[in-house]
């Protein structure tokens, strides 16, 4: 297992002149920092950042370093930061395989047997060929997962991803996705505004206020 | 980077050719174009313009029809939108809109001809049991000299156009909720309807209401099947003189296109004052608080109209079709006695060529403007810069400027232009002249769905390692592919309906089933105007048929892929 982590260096966001967010923060490997706050504090802002999506608009300094490499100006595709979002947002127009396979890495070697490897892992075997729209929602959110983990991200930023879940889901999906990022040794960063998010993934935790 | 010059190209495209066209009608028109030995500037060219016999008759026509068309067409959108909504008559019309304006401007006028001419099917319908009638009435029915047969079939073409603009930018309007607000507190639907929504929606379909102001006032094809003939409206007559073999004539043609320019431009004045009096009015009508009188009017006038506008065109296109199988056919009979697939027959060896010209012209304006289409909007996703939608001195406004600029003010100039770079007629400049009219409907049709998609997508798809280029290959296209082949089939329609730039920028030698089909209209032989009106009629809708059908086949396993995103 390779040692990943993820630093955020004196980072400052503003937009229009007014600050917006300040941040210092080394995430070490499997760890899970959770930064919490309400609404409009910036929470979305940061992940934009450190993904790369950041809009023109807003005024950036400091510098993010993913295992040493500074990702600062990298654009998004070249930073090895994977997303998981509110919803699953699994592609319409490809199969429950061909989900999986979009991420992989162009030299990844048998894709077939990784791809039935990885739905045997969250119970889903045999339902590659599948389309997702017939899936159920934690089925959805589950192989969202493991597309994430296929693509081989070396940190991972997790937006809002279980409040769209019902509260059984919640706490299995939690469980699951938590559990996964740590073996998989990943650095991850968690936003959220639901305090049962930040105990369940362990880590520290920044709040944003503004 | 040929993504970064897509939006400078785009604008050149419609800007240049047009800028250009008016320049070579402007100066023509008073005098100068040495290529026909004028060098010096004069104004014997605006002398023989307002010597010519019945030119203040002819300018009225197509000054009045313009407005009356845009008028007519407006209120029977909004009132439909008023008091239609939710009903099955509503489904019915929104399912109906495509195909409608899928119809070539031609072929819906050729309808609407053989629906009410003397002989027409209305009158065999009641003939001779409520009129008496043994032989067709001698009536100018179409044709007529103050043009309202033109202002009819336009307003049937020009109805679902404004319905369709209308109906893209209601969503963003809610209306809905509007609605349901102002009849809890007591308005009835139809006049909550048109106090609520209609005075937030008109801003957003402005720009089309001015394009169809521009249209009609200007139109060639439709005039030439419906429009007054002594004397016809001015794009008539001008085209006449353009075609002229006394090549002179042409300084003539130029002045009366400066001339067409100034009415048009006249009439989008004049629906100016109109919009801000009605606004005044509007705004009274709002405040007084009424909320229950005219309801039942409004509501019957709104479902009656738009009912009678369709049926007549369906009816029309139908009257084409039974036409063009007829045998022989006594006047007062409803139907033939006989039907006959002769006219076809004879027809087939003079259509294939047309028909070949035709798909080609179309297909490459299509794919041409629809590459510089998807590279804009790609550009504007990257870059994250949306222009500013609704002013009219906005990259928007510039993409109008081809539909309210009338085509005869500018398409001679560019063909002087064309004529004095050396350039022959030929495809490759027919459909140039196409992409100018091609490329703002295929833009205005795909770039909603465009910029609408969920920003989400795409990231998603570069942290999962895919560059942008890939993005949009593997993300972009193939969930956009439903509206892509809508714009497509939209495109496809407005090149396979143009007349004026195949006629002028081919010189009459690349024919198409249009051209071939408005040519016929002098001619007067309903047998081969049904046979080619009715082919000019479907190809387009062929194109629709693909847009619908392609994605369900595609997707037929993915439930997601079913209304489009």
């Amino acid at each position: 297992m390779t040692h990943h982590h993820l630093e955020i260096d004196s980072l400052r966001i503003a937009l229009d002149g007014n600050v917006l967010l300040e941040l210092d923060a080394h995430i070490g490997p499997g760890e899970i920092l959770t930064v919490m706050g309400p609404s409009g504090s910036g929470k979305s802002t940061l992940l934009a950042w450190l993904a790369g999506f950041l809009a023109g608009d807003f005024e950036a300094s400091g510098h993010a370093h993913l295992d040493g490499r500074d990702i600062t100006h990298l654009p998004a595709e070249q930073r090895g930061i994977g997303l998981l979002f509110q919803d699953p947002l699994l592609f319409p127009h490809l199969s429950v395989a061909g989900n999986l396979r979009f991420g992989m890495p162009r030299a990844t070697r048998d894709k077939p047997r990784q791809v039935e490897t990885a739905l045997e892992q969250i119970g889903l075997a045999g339902f590659g060929d599948r389309d997702p729209a017939t899936l159920s929602g934690g089925q959805k959110a589950r192989v969202a997962l493991m597309r994430l983990l296929l693509s081989r991200p070396c940190a991972v930023l997790l937006d809002e991803p279980f409040s769209k879940l019902d509260t059984h889901l919640r706490q299995e999906m939690r469980q699951l996705v938590f559990t996964q990022l740590r073996q998989a040794g990943l650095p991850s960063l968690l936003v959220t505004h639901d305090r049962d998010d930040a105990a369940s993934a362990g880590g520290k935790v920044i709040e944003l206020t503004h | 980077m040929m993504l970064r010059l897509a939006p400078a190209l785009i604008v050149t495209l419609l800007v240049a050719p047009i800028l250009a066209g008016l320049a070579m009608a402007v100066l023509p028109a008073f005098g100068y174009l040495p290529a026909l030995g004028g060098t010096e500037f004069s104004l014997a060219p605006w002398r023989d313009l307002f010597a010519q016999p019945g030119l203040a008759r002819s300018v009225t026509v197509s000054f009045v029809s313009g407005l009356a068309t845009t008028v007519v067409s407006l209120t029977v959108v909004l009132l439909f939108l008023a008091s239609a909504s939710g009903s099955r008559l509503d489904r019915w019309i929104r399912r109906m809109v495509s195909p409608l304006l899928s119809i070539p401007h031609a072929a819906a006028a050729f309808g609407l001809a053989f629906l009410i001419a003397p002989s027409g099917l209305i009158s065999r319908l009641i003939s001779p049991g409520l009129t008496g009638w043994e032989r067709p009435p001698d009536a100018l029915i179409v044709q007529d000299p103050w043009g309202l047969s033109l202002m009819a079939g336009l307003v049937i073409k020009e109805i679902p156009f404004l319905l369709l603009m209308s109906l893209a930018a209601l969503p963003q309007l809610d209306p809905e909720r509007r609605v349901a607000m102002a009849r809890s507190l007591g308005y009835r639907p139809t006049i909550a309807w048109l106090k609520v929504v209609a005075p937030a929606l008109y801003p957003l379909i402005r720009l089309p209401v001015y394009a169809v102001i521009a249209y009609a006032t200007a139109v060639v094809d439709v005039a030439l099947i419906l429009g007054p003939t002594l004397p016809p409206t001015l794009s008539v007559s001008i085209l006449a003189w353009f075609n002229d073999p006394d090549l002179s004539r042409r300084f003539m043609a130029s002045a009366g296109a400066v001339l067409q320019l100034g009415i048009t431009a006249a009439a989008l004045v004049v629906w100016w004052c109109l919009e801000r009096g009605v606004a005044c009015l509007g705004r009274r009508w709002v405040a007084r608080g009424g909320r229950q009188r005219g309801e039942q009017p409004l509501r019957l006038a709104g479902k009656g109209l738009i009912l009678i506008a369709t049926l007549t065109a369906f009816v029309g296109i139908g009257s084409l079709a039974l036409n063009s199988v007829a045998g022989f056919w006594r006047f007062p009979d409803a139907l033939p006695q006989g039907f006959t697939a002769t006219h076809w027959i004879r027809a087939l060896p003079s259509l294939t060529g047309p028909v070949a010209s035709t798909v080609i012209i179309a297909a490459a304006s299509t794919l041409i403007a629809l590459a510089l289409t998807l590279a804009a909007l790609e550009n504007e996703q990257r870059t994250g810069r949306h222009p500013a939608q609704g002013r009219l001195l906005s990259a928007l406004g510039l993409l109008y400027l081809p539909l309210i600029v009338p085509q005869i003010a500018f398409l001679f100039g560019l063909v002087v232009v064309m004529e004095s770079l050396g350039s022959r007629p030929n495809h490759g400049l027919v459909i140039f002249g196409h992409l100018l009219f091609v490329l703002p409907y295929v833009f205005l049709s795909l770039s909603e769905s465009y910029r609408r998609l969920d920003p989400r997508w795409s990231q998603l798809g570069r942290t999962l390692g895919s560059s942008p280029n890939a993005v949009f290959w593997r993300v972009r296209l193939p969930l956009l592919l439903a509206p892509i082949l809508t714009a497509c089939a939209v495109g496809l329609a407005v090149s396979i309906g143009q007349y004026l730039p195949t006629q002028l920028l081919g010189a009459g030698r690349v024919p198409t089933v249009t051209t071939e089909a408005v040519a016929l209209a002098s001619g007067g032989n309903r047998r081969a105007i049904g046979v080619w009106a009715m082919v000019q009629a479907s190809l387009p809708l062929v194109g629709f048929i693909i847009a619908v059908g392609l994605p369900r086949l595609l997707w037929a396993k993915r439930r997601g892929m079913r209304g489009s995103p």
